[in-house]
């Protein structure tokens, strides 16, 4: 299909389905069996995209992103056009260079060299293409001595070297980037992020797939959101991306049905518990209902942040400005609080338990234990400690 | 759209050179012979078969230069036999490539032949060793064999591309594929001259030859080394049972390039 030529990529409505028959039948046998047992022969179709839609200009760095099976892959692979959508077309303008995996084709028993030679043949560049670029491979992996031996006499970390120094170093018009690039040791992540400095400088057509909000804030110049197989997000301005990206990874509140998770003398009640992450803050919205005619004062909420069962974090009601005398209830009366704090958490999951209590404590009203699940995909806070604490320095 | 088709052309041709390039250099990788065995593989295939059949059973006596005749039909028929191997395989066992990245997958096909094809060529240098030994009268009609060596080939292609195709979708074929290749070498006459059956049953022996391979061995057979060798226009003097094997290969490629064709998109997902 003939497309504008600032137009690199164009999806239109594009769905696919896989069809996953539960016992996959690769013999003779058990496809007899399943001829005589068509009629309760139970076959799922999974429907991984469901009407896509975009166009990617030259030039562009677009970031896909999505949670796990979101549908980013099977979207990658239509657009590298491994897989045939169901529904829909794909159109390209230029050569495509896909990078689904680092050094596609690698045979073990070959030289360097010639595995140099056959990634690049699949990549579709012929020989006398290779020829110029060889030596600049070579040079970036700092394999030169290497060359001349078997790939299986390669450490790991000289393999990816390797596959890297030939993505880099491939010139297509678009390439097609998986997280894969995300491996190996730090200096070579390095690599890796000033390679994506130089593609966004050179103005190239990249499209990411990316679990890296960071890198994603960084090189996108344009990025979606995918959930469910559709998109959610389609903005340039990839903050917005990635700030749904991370709301996705916070779980809606289940407020405990387990009476072993929650407990108290019940007057005053937490309900309708809400939690969002807005610009690295967590938001934790809350109900509390009187459900007596008798009035309340100096009620505080307490939350307390719990990792892998032990308390990490927490805070009270009464150490937020304005709520040092806390809330009071008339009877019958409900209100809504919010409570926000800085995201200082750093590892992936977390449990929030609430309570409300008055009278210095000694009246339990509503404790909820596990009120909040909170699974963060980038950490507010370093990688080292589970609660970064606020911190500040300055020379005397 | 010009410019395209060349460019898809050219993918497929690089991809092409790079396989087969590949393929040659990994067949005697690490073995101390490398590619002398591509020689003494057949030779001695030969040497056992010509002690069995030709000295202790005493077949093909009648027929002049038959050791010869013998040699050339096992080359081919192994010729034909590697390609379909080859071809039946070849797709799966690309299968990590195929997930990963977009090529046009006949290629696959194609490379594979291309090995089994270079291969003949090596077999053939022992075949010229064995006629000049032997002193054969090499006739002029010798240099239209390579008409019927395309004509295993476009054949063997045209199978692999149904076969690799069919395998993807059900792994029982390569054992499939081995029992029916097992039954063909015997009711090919490779191992014995088609006149053994001819001279009782011409039916039987036309039927036979209706098989493009054993027909195509015994032209081969015939221009090649001795026009002793019966074909199956000397057996049936008929132009309309002389053509059907032609037909059936044509038409074998016809159906398998179509099949394959429409399966291959859906290969990734389905390996």
């Amino acid at each position: 299909m003939k497309i504008p030529d600032d137009i690199a990529i164009s999806v239109k409505n594009i769905s696919k389905n896989f069809i996953l028959p539960h016992e996959k039948s690769n013999s003779i046998k058990s496809s007899i069996v399943h001829i005589f047992k068509r009629k309760n022969k139970t076959v799922e179709v999974q429907r991984a995209l469901k009407g896509v839609s975009f166009e990617i200009k030259k030039g562009e760095f677009f970031g896909i992103v999505g949670r796990n099976g979101s549908g980013k892959s099977t979207l990658l692979k239509i657009l590298a056009q491994i897989y045939t959508p169901t529904k829909g077309t794909v159109s390209v303008n230029g050569k495509i260079v896909p990078f689904i995996e680092l050094g596609v084709g690698f045979n073990p028993e070959l030289t360097g060299r010639d595995n140099v030679y056959l990634n690049g043949g699949l990549l579709g560049f012929s020989k006398s293409e290779i020829d110029s670029m060889y030596d600049e491979i070579v040079e970036f992996a700092e394999l030169s001595r290497f060359m001349d031996q078997k790939l299986k006499n390669y450490s790991s970390g000289m393999q990816v070297r390797l596959a890297f120094s030939i993505a880099i170093k491939a010139q297509g018009d678009i390439l097609i980037l998986d997280e894969v690039l995300a491996v190996g040791d730090e200096s070579f992540q390095r690599k890796c992020y000033e390679y994506f400095q130089e593609l966004k400088d050179d103005k190239k057509t990249v499209i990411l797939v990316s679990h890296n909000m960071e890198a994603v804030r960084t090189y996108c110049s344009r990025a979606v959101l995918l959930n469910n197989g559709q998109i959610e997000v389609d903005s340039s301005d990839v903050n917005t991306v990635a700030d749904a990206y991370s709301k996705l990874f916070v779980d809606k509140t289940e407020t405990s049905r387990n009476e072993a998770d929650r407990y108290g003398s019940g007057e005053l009640s937490i309900e309708n518990i809400k939690n969002e992450i807005i610009d690295n803050q967590i938001a934790i919205t809350l109900d509390i209902e009187n459900k007596t005619d008798k009035s309340y004062k100096e009620v505080y909420v307490g939350v307390n942040v719990k990792s892998e069962g032990s308390l990490v974090a927490g805070n009270h009601l009464r150490y937020a400005p304005g709520y040092e005398k806390g809330l009071t209830f008339k009877p019958k009366e409900r209100k809504t609080l919010i409570m926000k704090f800085d995201n200082i958490l750093s590892k992936n999951d977390y449990v929030i338990d609430l309570n409300i209590r008055a009278n210095s404590g000694t009246l339990n009203f509503d404790t909820i234990n596990n009120a909040i699940k909170i699974n963060l995909a980038n950490p507010g806070g370093s990688k080292f400690y589970k609660v970064q604490i606020p911190f500040s320095a300055s020379e005397v | 759209m010009h410019k395209n088709l060349l460019q898809k052309y050219r993918y497929s041709f690089i991809l092409l050179k790079e396989l087969v390039i590949t393929e040659f250099k990994l067949r005697y990788q690490g073995s101390f012979l490398g590619y002398l065995w591509s020689l003494l593989k057949p030779l001695f295939l030969f040497a056992i078969l010509y002690f069995v059949f030709v000295y202790f059973l005493k077949i093909g006596s009648n027929i002049p230069d038959w050791p010869i005749a013998m040699l050339v039909g096992i080359v081919l028929w192994n010729f034909f036999a590697e390609i379909t191997n080859n071809g039946l395989n070849a797709i799966v066992s690309r299968g990590d490539v195929i997930r990963k990245i977009n090529f046009p997958k006949y290629v696959i096909i194609l490379a594979s032949s291309v090995s089994a094809l270079i291969n003949l060529f090596l077999n053939c240098i022992v075949i010229a060793i064995f006629m000049i030994i032997s002193d054969v009268h090499i006739l002029w009609s010798a240099l239209i064999s390579p008409f019927y060596v395309l004509e295993i080939f476009i054949f063997g292609v045209g199978l692999s591309f149904i076969l690799s195709t069919i395998n993807v979708r059900l792994r029982d074929t390569s054992y499939i594929w081995e029992i029916i290749m097992q039954a063909l070498f015997y009711g090919s006459a490779i191992l014995y001259p088609i006149s053994i059956i001819s001279v009782n049953n011409p039916v039987l022996a036309q039927i036979i030859l209706m098989n493009p391979v054993a027909q195509a061995v015994q032209d081969i057979r015939h221009v090649l080394v001795n026009d002793a060798n019966q074909t199956l226009w000397t057996i049936s003097g008929s132009l309309w049972l002389t053509i059907i094997p032609f037909l059936i290969v044509i038409i074998v490629f016809i159906i398998g390039a179509m099949y394959f064709r429409r399966k291959s998109p859906y290969f990734a997902e389905d390996i």
